[in-house]
């Protein structure tokens, strides 16, 4: 095993595992589909990154921030609903990134590239992944407790705005490091497929979330050693592999 | 004296919701041990008013809690708790209380057999789970509970019992309550007073000396098919 396969690898568990986790929350129906739009944001950024050749995770991190400030903006100037905003944003930045971006990096752009992660990129992505699970694993009950009733959060005393920011900011940082590894297209996927999988087989919220995070990992292990025996690109090939686990789970599950 | 007694007063109260006036020149008073029933139509502002009360909503007028008053609010049915697949004993997790309590506090919401804390609240009834509610939202011991629509979703059998558990906790423990319905029968069952509200208050007083037909048909606009014996 060469070390820049060992990179790919690494970097792959630790983003896809705690994407997994992040996503275990994110069933609510009011966040449920955010991951997605966010990640068609990353790609004017992912464009340039390419382009310029820099990485493309630090290229898709100032328009995560941009698009959410916009949502932010337009929500309060029109109070039209949060979903339909994400989706006038995000189309935008579909379109600018399709009109910048050189064909031959489309593929890359759209599906990610894990396999050509440098030693910098890897670490960095591990420790960023590492850091965003503690936060999220000490912020988790919290995070329920404001999807399930903001109202009663604030009545019991939980600082909701503060939480929601810390919320939102960690499924950023996920949604610019999941791109590197399924591209701004398939981030959604990332999230949202280990948790629905998790979802059938588990008795409980911990089984459920820890269930999550492992078919994330495994998924992109799995994923990322098929891409290698195969040649196929790594991104696709991990999100197949998590709707395996999730076909799997269908009809596993316990009626 | 009588104000000493007064958990919550509230004075000219009025609510904008959107520019659109929700509640309109509301006042009243809920003494200690009281069992208040905020009654009225859909989009009356009951709910509105509760959030209110809580602090939820910008608001004009006077609201005084007496000072250090441990509230706890169950909002009408919860729904969204059933998106995640929690336990019984992960939801009572999410307040972080001790399980000696939480035990004790399911059996006194007739909720408690062995396996219970292992129970997925998804495959909980809505009778079973509004219980569970109530149980939630007597965690730590509240000196004042407000339930939005207790019977929300339950057959009449079920709404029997949880008049009656409602009313035997209130008893017991010796809490303040406030509740919102648009239910007669939870007013003659366990209510002190009630409160009729139709953005404005209509009535307000013991349920017995204030609800006639005439206040009815103000309040739900002569639709209202209900007949409740007043004797006895």
């Amino acid at each position: 095993m060469d070390n820049q396969f060992l990179f790919s690898l690494i970097t792959g568990i630790f983003i896809g595992g705690t994407a997994g986790y992040l996503g275990s929350l994110m069933v609510s129906k009011k966040m449920g589909l955010i991951a997605g739009p966010l990640g068609h944001l990353t790609l004017p950024g992912i464009a340039l990154a390419l382009i310029y050749g820099f990485d493309v995770s630090l290229g898709a991190l100032p328009f995560v921030v941009l698009g959410a400030v916009l949502i932010w903006f337009f929500e309060m100037r029109t109070r039209l609903p949060v979903e339909s905003l994400t989706a006038v944003v995000f189309a935008t930045g579909v379109a600018v990134a399709f009109l910048i971006l050189p064909s031959e990096d489309l593929e890359t752009a759209l599906v990610g590239d894990i396999a050509n992660v440098g030693v910098l990129e890897a670490f960095i992505s591990v420790g960023l992944s590492l850091i965003i699970f503690l936060i999220l694993q000490r912020i988790y009950n919290k995070i329920i407790f404001l999807s399930i009733s903001e109202d009663l959060a604030k009545v019991e005393g939980i600082d909701v705005r503060k939480y929601n920011f810390i919320y939102l900011a960690c499924i950023s940082i996920i949604v610019v490091l999941g791109v590197k590894i399924v591209g701004g297209l398939l981030t959604a996927a990332l999230v949202a497929i280990p948790a629905c999988a998790s979802r059938n087989l588990s008795k409980n919220l911990f089984q459920y979330s820890y269930g999550a995070m492992i078919l994330g990992a495994v998924s992109c292990i799995f994923g990322i050693f098929i891409s290698r025996s195969t040649g196929y690109s790594a991104g696709p090939l991990i999100i197949l592999v998590n709707s395996f686990f999730f076909l799997l789970s269908v009809f596993l599950k316990k009626r | 004296m009588e104000t000493q007694n007064n958990i919550l007063e509230v004075k000219n109260l009025n609510v904008k919701l959107n520019g659109e006036k929700i509640i309109e020149d509301l006042s009243f008073k809920v003494k200690e041990g009281e069992t208040l029933t905020v009654l009225g139509p859909n989009g009356a502002g009951k709910t509105v008013l509760f959030r209110t009360l809580l602090g939820l909503l910008p608001y004009e007028g006077e609201i005084s809690w007496r000072k250090g008053l441990k509230i706890s609010y169950i909002p009408t049915n919860l729904p969204l708790a059933k998106d995640f697949p929690l336990t019984i004993k992960e939801f009572f997790n999410l307040k972080k209380k001790d399980y000696e309590e939480v035990l004790n506090i399911l059996k006194a919401v007739g909720m408690f057999h062995s396996d219970i804390l292992k129970k997925k609240i998804t495959t909980l009834s809505t009778g079973q789970f509004q219980r569970i509610l109530v149980a939630w939202g007597l965690c730590e011991n509240p000196e004042v509970l407000l339930f939005d629509e207790p019977t929300f979703g339950i057959d009449i059998g079920g709404q029997e019992n949880i008049y009656h558990l409602l009313g035997r906790i209130q008893k017991e423990r010796k809490m303040t309550m406030l509740l919102v319905s648009h239910d007669l029968n939870i007013v003659y069952k366990i209510a002190d007073k009630v409160l009729c509200l139709n953005k404005k208050a209509l009535c307000f007083g013991p349920p017995r000396e204030i609800i006639s037909p005439e206040t009815l048909v103000q309040l739900y606009g002569g639709e209202i098919k209900f007949y409740q014996h007043l004797h006895g």
